[in-house]
């Protein structure tokens, strides 16, 4: 039985690590992107880029001022057992968020879209988000808090199967230089991909796909890794860099992720993930025993079946933590 | 003190800045501030502009460079205020109030998110001799936060709350800051977006527009959303 103690204890934990310290896999591939990029304004960006990770480290303070819009996976094993059940969870990751924001400090970011009303404490109606997966086998619950910025760098778009790759390749840099102009996306950052699903779930699957990822992460179906890819270097050859300076450093790694979709459509979601790629991950085992990292594991073999019931194949888990 | 500025040219400033400081700032000037500095944005605006709310006697005097922004701050029990970082939000929102805020302020710096537009510069800051200053990245929240030496004071807090209300902040080494404009308007960002512009026409040359077209659609690359 896993207890609410160590569910809050854990989400508090979890919300100043996102906020304060940048993950290695981002880091890693930004450092990679400073050193290639010649740029006089774009390399300068970067480079107290990389400064701004030490200074808040070292401080402990949050890496931007703009919590974006904080938010919760859960992926429960299906043998976990909560004390308290969801309602219990629920209340915990909603109470870690309200006093993290008063605690690190981080900036209250959450209104009500009309009355403007703010808790100050990033908490409100539908706020924080919380997302939901399972996993077959297991007694652990994984914690992930994103803290994505809300404002830019994200659109939606039905396409068709007539559009095709050329499509998609279209969309995809529409999105890119128009947000990339001035440096709206924050970027350069991790681009998710959604394509196929309903208009919800692409965007869902986009975002899940920018957030939930990490860099050189490669979606398990050869073609499309191919496309990820194929992508990523497009978007660093549109000639623009950090803050839509000239440069070629707008796209760290880039992920697709697939849902099955209409007959009739193909429709996009494309997200930028930020500068400051703000995740954290915890698992929680059903003993009580915590272990962190960034890397969320979210997308599994189970989470992309394409069978009506789920038969484990003889491959293991292309991510076992 | 503050990131290596490179090939960049680096420049130093106190708040309050005088007209002649600012003559000596190019485009792509890398900036500090000493001083004081403000955050006010869309509260700010139309409680002073539109409501008739009213700033300090002697506001510019005690600064005049309004930051675009809201910091991640708390006030603690005892009436004390913590900041710990603090980043630019996107100035191009607020351009409906500056001519009249330039005029109730006094402001000489506008900081924030992603500069204004070239028609902002030439009709609302080069009459009254004002610049922009690009936050980095976005945004080095850390590096800016480790520039505030103390909360002078925070007006409007219990009508506005944190995000909103008007935090005076004294500042040392505060930055880094890029120069989008200078005196004359000219902007960084759009002589950027017109020397990136030849590549992007060569990335679409023979792709075609998807099937199911969105109201309003445009396919020149250079136009922008702000």
């Amino acid at each position: 039985m896993i207890s609410q103690g160590t569910i809050k204890e854990t989400a508090l934990k979890l919300m100043e690590k996102a906020a304060i310290e940048i993950p290695d896999d981002y880091l890693s591939g930004l450092k990679k992107a400073a050193a290639a990029e010649d740029g006089d304004l774009s390399s300068f960006v970067l480079h107290a880029m990389l400064e701004n990770y030490e200074a808040a480290k070292e401080d402990r303070r949050a890496m931007c001022a703009d919590t974006g819009v904080p938010r919760w996976y859960v992926k429960m094993a299906n043998e976990a057992r909560i004390d308290g059940g969801p309602i219990a969870l629920e209340a915990s990751l909603r109470g870690a968020t309200a006093e993290s924001t008063n605690g690190v400090p981080l900036r209250p970011n959450r209104v009500h879209p009309l009355w403007r009303t703010d808790h100050n404490n990033n908490c409100g109606i539908g706020a924080p988000e919380i997302e939901y997966s399972f996993e077959p086998d297991g007694e652990w619950i994984d914690l992930t808090t994103v803290h994505k910025g809300g404002l830019f760098g994200t659109d939606y778009r039905m396409l068709f199967p007539g559009d095709g790759i050329a499509g998609i390749k279209r969309f995809y840099l529409d999105s890119l230089i128009a947000f990339g102009k001035r440096g709206l996306a924050c970027q350069p950052a991790i681009i998710g991909v959604g394509l196929g699903g309903s208009k919800d779930i692409s965007m869902v699957l986009g975002k899940q796909a920018a957030c939930l990822r990490t860099v050189d992460d490669r979606n398990p179906d050869p073609k499309i890794a191919a496309l990820e890819i194929e992508l990523k270097d497009l978007g660093n050859s549109i000639g623009m860099g950090a803050m839509g300076f000239v440069g070629k450093s707008m796209v760290i790694d880039c992920h697709i992720e697939v849902g099955y979709c209409h007959t009739g459509g193909m429709p996009m979601s494309v997200h930028a993930f930020c500068l400051s790629s703000r995740r954290a991950v915890a698992r929680i085992h059903g003993d009580g025993r915590v272990q962190y990292r960034t890397d969320p594991a979210w997308f599994t073999p189970y989470m992309r079946r394409e069978t009506v019931t789920w038969e484990p194949t003889a491959e293991p888990s292309r991510k076992s933590i | 003190m503050g990131t290596d500025s490179g090939t960049l040219k680096k420049i130093n400033l106190n708040v309050p800045v005088t007209l002649d400081d600012l003559k000596a700032i190019e485009i792509g000037n890398v900036v500090y501030l000493n001083g004081v500095v403000y955050t006010a944005r869309e509260g700010v605006y139309q409680r002073v502009i539109e409501d008739g709310w009213k700033l300090p006697d002697d506001f510019a005097s005690i600064s005049n460079a309004n930051f675009h922004c809201s910091p991640a701050a708390v006030r603690d029990a005892d009436g004390s205020y913590r900041v710990g970082a603090m980043t630019g939000t996107a100035s191009f929102r607020f351009s409906k109030w500056l001519a009249r805020w330039f005029e109730v302020s006094g402001a000489r710096i506008i900081i924030g998110k992603g500069g204004m537009t070239f028609d902002d510069y030439k009709k609302y800051f080069v009459p009254v001799g004002a610049i922009y200053l690009t936050t980095v990245g976005y945004g080095t929240g850390a590096l800016l936060g480790r520039g505030i030496k103390k909360v002078r004071d925070v007006r409007w807090y219990d009508e506005l709350g944190i995000a909103q209300a008007m935090w005076m902040i004294e500042v040392e080494n505060f930055g880094p800051f890029i120069a989008d404009s200078d005196l004359a308007g000219n902007s960084l960002f759009e002589r950027e977006n017109a020397k990136i512009k030849g590549n992007i026409d060569k990335l679409y040359e023979g792709t075609k527009p998807p099937a199911l077209h969105r109201y309003g659609e445009t396919d020149d690359r250079s136009e922008e959303l702000i």
